[in-house]
């Protein structure tokens, strides 16, 4: 059981600046989940927590010590890669039992381990397969067995669930989260995919460019987005920003701030900002209707069955005051 | 059947029969009586079988001596070869240092000298050292070879970053990495190696010829030479010597096929 804090944390290859000055506390038992875009710098994080590279400046915590210089091996964590890692000249038997026999774990009691190991995950059939011999899911279960048969007091896990398709991801997720229940243990997830935030974290922190954003629990996140970036990476179809003087009709006085309306907090009615109706887009459970108000695009959320209006119709879109998000114009950052 | 199918069929079937004519020649001559030998091209197509030349070939070439002695050299040159290519491979590989670069070049640029340009050197070391006629002698200078740290570099550099990480958290230094997963991933570049390197070590003329003189250190290629300068009327005693010299040879590609060929194979398909 362990928490995890960056402390001021800035790590630069050459000129790259790939985190800058990131301070996080994680807290124990918590499922963080890093958030971004390619390349904003999550895995770095993850990378500096776990010891596979040092942090240029300032400095990281597991529980109560600073682990400058520490070797992964001695910081009590187990990490999941994108990748999965197995090693391919090894059976999933002796995959899930490598970590033990580093520690020197008594044969007995490492057979032991590895078939609770392979027991909750499902593999216990699978112990003499090669890694080749898998498939996808299953090669991310032995990646999963690998880490918590020791027991760590973290899990780091890097996009773990970007190489499965869609059902996949979804029944793995469900899992993902009831492993966290059972085990008790922190996890720091790193994702690009907003869905996976906001159904698994106790608390997303989501990072652009190599700094954090926002960091909160999902629902929070979504609801006051802290600034412009978070307002549109989070939720699909994204935010709607527009201009202030776009958004007057909705009642916005101010032409310093720019106003955010989440597509489903659109009407389509009578009065409000006047736009025209450019693609109407079936889902199956809803329909996104795009319109264009002033040369900016807004995106409509609408029910699937019943009245819509087609391509080329002048509408009207209005939003109740208080689903009105603003920020400064200059910075992005939220003002109301 | 297409027309490049059976070209490229005829091409096979002649490569093969210009690397089988020499030994089908040599093992047919070996196993007749001297009298035929004479009888070209008739002894091609041998009439009878006598074991009798391996025999005198082993006897009076004093081969048993010379096959030890070459084994024993062999087994140090390749055992050397493969140890220190391995961790001089690892350490290009894996392992930061300044001037990593410059000192990998200058390793590979040992590759463009010829070995006959440093036999005099090498030679003088040796005879300084007080080696000559010695298994030090014949196995030192070739301890260290940039092909084959070149090679196994290649393999080791095609091992995932992600494994070498995952060892260091699952609780591995640098040895255990190598061993439990570099190296048996690199099998395949080894294992090359390994028969390129024997065949070097075994083959070798010029170098034992130089620092040897006596029986006890005389390696088989030698023990050949003087074989066949010794029988010219009894040519059936040189090429028995011939065929016994390349058994070893024949074992161990038959030994190492399986992997040379998952060596080309493996790793063809992404997976
Ligand atoms: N070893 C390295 N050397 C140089 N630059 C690096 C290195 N590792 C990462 N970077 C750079 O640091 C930045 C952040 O990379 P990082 O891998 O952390 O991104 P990421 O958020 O994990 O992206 P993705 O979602 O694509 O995996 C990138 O600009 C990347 O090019
Ligand atoms: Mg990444």
């Amino acid at each position: 059981m362990a928490s995890v804090a960056f402390e001021h944390v800035t790590k630069r290859f050459g000129d790259v600046v790939a985190v800058e000055d990131l301070d996080l506390h994680v807290d124990d038992r918590e499922f963080l989940v890093l958030l971004g875009p390619s390349g904003c710098g999550k895995s770095t994080a993850l990378r500096m927590i776990a010891g596979l590279e040092e942090p240029t400046e300032g400095a990281i915590r597991i529980g109560e010590h600073r682990v400058d210089g520490v070797d992964p091996k001695d910081r009590d964590l187990a990490m999941v890669f994108q990748s999965y890692a197995l090693y391919p000249h090894k059976s999933v038997r002796q995959n899930i039992e490598f970590p033990l026999r580093s520690r020197k774990v008594p044969p007995a009691e490492r057979t032991q381990l590895v078939q609770d190991a392979a027991g909750q995950l499902g593999l216990s059939t699978l112990l003499d397969r090669k890694p080749r011999e898998l498939s996808g899911g299953q090669r991310q279960r032995v990646a999963l067995a690998r880490a918590i048969v020791r027991r760590p007091a973290v899990f780091l896990m890097d996009e773990p669930l970007s190489n499965l398709d869609a059902n996949m991801r979804t029944a793995t997720r469900a899992e993902l989260v009831e492993l966290h229940q059972r085990l008790g243990t922190t996890f720091v997830y790193v994702t690009h995919d907003q869905v996976e935030a906001m159904t698994m974290a106790t608390r997303v922190a989501v990072m652009s460019e190599g700094s954090l954003q926002q960091l909160g629990v999902p629902q929070e996140v979504y609801d006051r987005p802290a600034n412009v970036f978070v307002a549109q990476f989070i939720g699909s179809p994204p935010m709607n920003v527009v201009p202030g003087p776009v958004a007057a009709p909705l009642g916005v006085g101010r032409d310093d701030v720019v106003v955010g309306i989440r597509p489903e907090h659109l009407m389509i009615g009578t009065a409000g900002i006047s736009a025209i109706v450019r693609v109407v887009e079936s889902l199956g459970h809803e329909r996104h209707v795009l319109c264009e108000a002033d040369g900016h695009r807004l995106i409509v959320r609408c029910p699937a069955h019943g009245d819509a209006p087609v391509e080329g119709d002048a509408v009207h879109l209005s939003a109740r005051p208080e689903h009105l998000h603003l920020f400064d114009a200059s910075s992005g950052q939220r003002v109301a | 059947m297409a027309t490049r199918t059976i070209g490229r069929y005829a091409l096979l079937t002649f490569c093969a029969v210009v690397v089988f004519l020499p030994i089908y020649v040599a093992v047919v001559i070996a196993i007749q009586p001297a009298a035929r030998v004479v009888d070209f091209p008739g002894v091609l197509l041998p009439k009878s079988l006598t074991l009798e030349p391996f025999r005198n070939a082993m006897r009076s070439g004093n081969l048993g001596r010379y096959l030890v002695n070459s084994g024993v050299v062999t087994a140090f040159i390749v055992g050397g070869q493969v140890i220190t290519s391995i961790l001089a491979a690892y350490a290009f590989a894996f392992v930061q240092f300044p001037f990593k670069r410059v000192v990998f070049t200058l390793f590979l640029a040992t590759l463009m000298v010829p070995a006959e340009a440093t036999i005099v050197a090498n030679y003088e070391t040796i005879q300084h050292f007080g080696w000559l006629d010695s298994y030090q002698a014949l196995v030192m200078p070739f301890l260290a070879t940039a092909f084959g740290t070149f090679l196994i570099r290649q393999a080791f550099l095609g091992v995932p970053q992600d494994l070498r990480d995952a060892s260091a958290l699952d609780g591995y230094g640098h040895w255990g990495f190598l061993r439990g997963v570099a190296v048996p991933l690199a099998r395949p570049a080894i294992a090359a190696f390994t028969v390129f390197s024997f065949l070097l070590a075994w083959n070798q003329y010029l170098w034992p010829l130089l620092v040897t003189n006596d029986d006890a250190h005389r390696t088989v290629q030698i023990g050949l030479k003087s074989l066949a300068g010794a029988n010219v009327a009894n040519l059936n005693l040189p090429a028995a010597g011939a065929v016994i010299a390349g058994l070893p040879i024949f074992f161990l590609l038959l030994f190492f096929q399986r992997h040379l060929v998952r060596g080309l194979t493996s790793g063809a398909v992404k997976g």
